[in-house]
């Protein structure tokens, strides 16, 4: 083998050339969709005072590319669970989240999306994940903006560093 | 692979009457109906029929939460109920106890109770307001708003130690007194807010957009609105200057000077305005109680419920064992049953309390006025458009955390 | 004024209520469950009770009889308020409804039925309003536990 050919095929798994390919694809698919975040915000209860006050001055969402809510769920990919979700509003979730199109991820804000908050009782679902997969946990009752912008930037990480395969075995 | 989904609400009604009707249903994961209402409603082209409406999708248990809890113990849970406004509700609740146990604050916590229970009118009038234009698509105005509100909520994070919902109201008192500086800031914060709501008033008051969606949109008379149970700003929208504060004074509001606002129509715009004068109203009342803020002890000397000085605790037995008994035990309510109710942004704000004399409550019911409100909103929304929904809906200022308790 | 005003209430209320006291600033009324709608038209139409402010129940559990369902109203030209309490057993926890008398009752008396199971006759509308369809059993009961949770959507983990 000369030292300018680069095998393509190779015995017995992926050749480096195509590793190569596939980890700049993801990096770059990682990048535009991590600043490209259009959340959909499934508000319920006090979070919400800190979601109007983070997607505001000074805090502000738009510097991380995820100001713009999408209150369908066909259009966004950020389902942000914020506030307590009873067992009543579970069936609700859960449909939002199966209508929402891959690539997807999933933020609990708050403790009661994160684990039911100090509400274990009849009413109130211990956790989101009890129900739907959750990417990324931002605690609080309810969190300081600062800490929700730690989770997203924590999430856009994730995004970065995730692998986004173009054909999966859905397709 | 998809399993079937379960209703959790049966409709009144599924098919619509004539043919020539549609059923829609809006909510409960919906921006304009604060993510916790369904509104199931039968539209003639975009004339609304009929509605009803579901609340309840944010049932968090807390009425058999706090059958759980001491008296002190569940002050966090009474905080989330109207959770734009936390203060109101934790004064409320402790002032019920308070009668319960015969106690009396104060003059400092009373004084002090007032002006928070104003400051956190400001910023749930504030909220609410907002949240309204936003929905109407003027987001310069939610920007101003929601940035004053900002300052306020630092500052009373200087205060209480959280931004949004505090349990700094204490049986007996308050958790601690006001830190250096805190009133200056406050003073600061009043003018800025009057700076920024000035503005607002600019944008949107003889706008004609908004004038045009919101006048004579979701309107109620005054006769309808006593019978479905309306109290507060949408009852005094329509013309009936009944306020808890002025009828039946309580804390320090006997010796302010303050103004009640009325609205003339019962509509959306006189409720916006309502709002909108009930916060320079309580500006007004705040600037007074800076200056008649007395010095003195913040909590009353009563070892019931009042948690000894730390310094004690360490020291006397006698105190490390109160202080022992309140916290595990909690403070020791004497029998009976109370209803206290304060004039919350929302309206009546009652507290039905039941004690057996112990260290936890027997019940705990909260009288919750958007939960009423609720009872009686499609009286606002039938006959009008689909699209004045929104702002209606906005206008009624539903607060999941009370409504759904 | 309000002394005296109380006086009336207890007076012109004399036979169909059978305690009357004065707690906290609110006038108390024990009443038979059958005399509620007598007793509230008094009220409405004699002495100006026109806001209806909430009706609740309290789970006396083990007393006989059980339920005492509970009554808040508020005159808004005289600025009083009146409470008015009825024992109800637990084998027939019903009262009459107030929902000809007063709008705001509809959805008070659902929250109530789903709460405890008191039944009011002549509500045409006791859907579960903040439990959920095929909820069983009443949360506030003494006897429900806390944490017994009725899932809708089965859990994944």
């Amino acid at each position: 083998m000369s030292a300018t050919t680069i095998p393509i095929h190779a015995v017995g798994g992926k050749s480096q050339a195509f590793e190569y390919l596939t980890t700049k694809k993801d990096e770059l698919i990682g990048w535009a969709r991590k600043f490209s975040l259009f959340p959909y915000p499934f508000v319920t209860a006090c979070c919400a005072m800190e979601f109007m006050s983070v997607s505001s001055t000074p805090y502000d969402t738009d510097r991380f590319g995820a100001a713009l809510p999408r209150f369908s769920p066909r259009q966004a990919d950020l389902l942000m669970v914020v506030g307590t979700i009873s067992h009543k509003q579970a069936p609700v979730l859960k449909k939002v989240y199966d209508q929402m199109c891959e690539p997807k991820w999933v933020m609990a804000f708050g403790v009661c999306a994160t684990s039911g908050g100090f509400y274990q009782n009849y009413a109130a679902v211990a956790g989101i994940d009890r129900i739907i997969p959750v990417d990324i946990y931002v605690p609080g009752c309810p969190p300081r903006p600062e800490m929700v912008i730690d989770g997203i930037m924590r999430l856009q990480d994730m995004i970065a560093r995730s692998h986004h395969p173009i054909v999966t075995k859905d397709f | 692979m998809e399993t079937k989904l379960p209703n959790p609400v049966r409709p009144a009604f599924t098919k619509s009457e004539r043919d020539d009707t549609v059923i829609v249903n809006i909510g409960p994961s919906h921006p304009a109906t604060h993510g916790t209402v369904q509104i199931i409603a039968e539209l003639d082209g975009e004339r609304v029929l009929r509605t009803d409406v579901h609340c309840g999708y944010l049932h968090r248990g807390f009425e058999k939460e706090c059958e759980s809890h001491t008296w002190h113990n569940l002050i966090p849970y009474v905080d989330r109920l109207n959770y734009v406004s936390a203060l109101v509700n934790d004064f409320a609740y402790c002032e019920a106890v308070e009668k319960l146990m015969a106690i009396e604050i104060t003059p400092r916590c009373r004084y002090l109770r007032t002006l928070l229970s104003e400051y956190s009118r400001i910023v749930d009038h504030l909220t609410c307001i907002a949240a309204g234009l936003m929905e109407l698509g003027a987001m310069t105005a939610f920007l101003y708003l929601v940035m004053i509100r900002d300052y306020m909520y630092e500052h009373l994070a200087d205060l209480t130690g959280a931004r949004v919902t505090y349990t700094y109201g204490r049986i007996g008192g308050l958790a601690r007194d006001l830190p250096a500086g805190w009133l200056k800031r406050l003073g600061e914060i009043l003018d800025q807010y009057e700076d920024f709501v000035g503005r607002v008033h600019g944008l949107v008051d003889r706008n004609r957009i908004f004038i045009d969606r919101m006048r004579n949109v979701g309107a109620i008379t005054t006769a309808e609105a006593i019978d479905w149970g309306y109290t507060g700003p949408i009852l005094r929208s329509t013309g009936a200057p009944r306020d808890l504060r002025k009828d039946t004074p309580y804390l320090a509001y006997a010796e302010l000077d303050f103004e009640v606002p009325v609205g003339i129509k019962g509509d959306n715009y006189d409720r916006y305005y309502v709002r909108m004068r009930e916060m320079d109203e309580s500006v007004w009342m705040i600037r007074q109680l800076i200056d008649m803020l007395p010095e003195g002890p913040i909590n009353v000397d009563d070892r019931r419920c009042v948690l000894p000085d730390k310094n004690l605790v360490y020291t006397e037995i006698e105190s490390l064992i109160n202080h022992f008994k309140v916290i595990m035990d909690g403070p020791k309510v004497p029998a009976g049953d109370v209803y206290s109710a304060h004039e919350s942004p929302n309206g009546e704000l009652g507290f039905y309390l039941v004690s057996t004399g112990e260290g936890t409550p027997w019940k705990v019911h909260v009288r919750a006025p958007s939960f009423v409100h609720m009872g009686g909103v499609h009286r606002m929304l039938d006959g009008y458009q689909l699209a004045d929904i929104v702002p209606t809906f906005g206008s009624v200022n539903m607060i999941g955390g009370e409504c759904d308790r | 004024m309000t002394a005296d005003f109380v006086a009336r209430l207890q007076e012109g209320l004399r036979p169909l209520a059978a305690e009357a006291t004065l707690a906290h600033g609110v006038a108390v009324f024990v009443i038979a469950p059958g005399a509620l709608v007598d007793v509230v038209k008094k009220l409405k139409s004699e002495y100006g009770f026109d806001l209806f402010l909430d009706v609740t129940a309290v789970d006396w559990q083990p007393q006989i009889p059980r339920f005492e369902v509970v009554w808040h109203f508020y005159s808004t030209l005289q600025h009083v308020r009146v409470r008015l309490k009825a024992r109800v057993s637990e084998g027939d926890p019903t009262v009459d409804s107030l929902v000809a008398h007063y709008g705001s009752a509809r959805y008070m008396e659902r929250e109530c039925h789903d709460m405890y199971g008191i039944e009011f006759r002549g509500n045409p509308d006791l859907r579960p309003i903040l439990l959920y369809e095929g909820f069983v059993g009443h949360p506030l009961r003494k006897d429900y536990a806390k944490d017994r949770e009725q899932p809708l959507v089965p859990y994944i983990r």
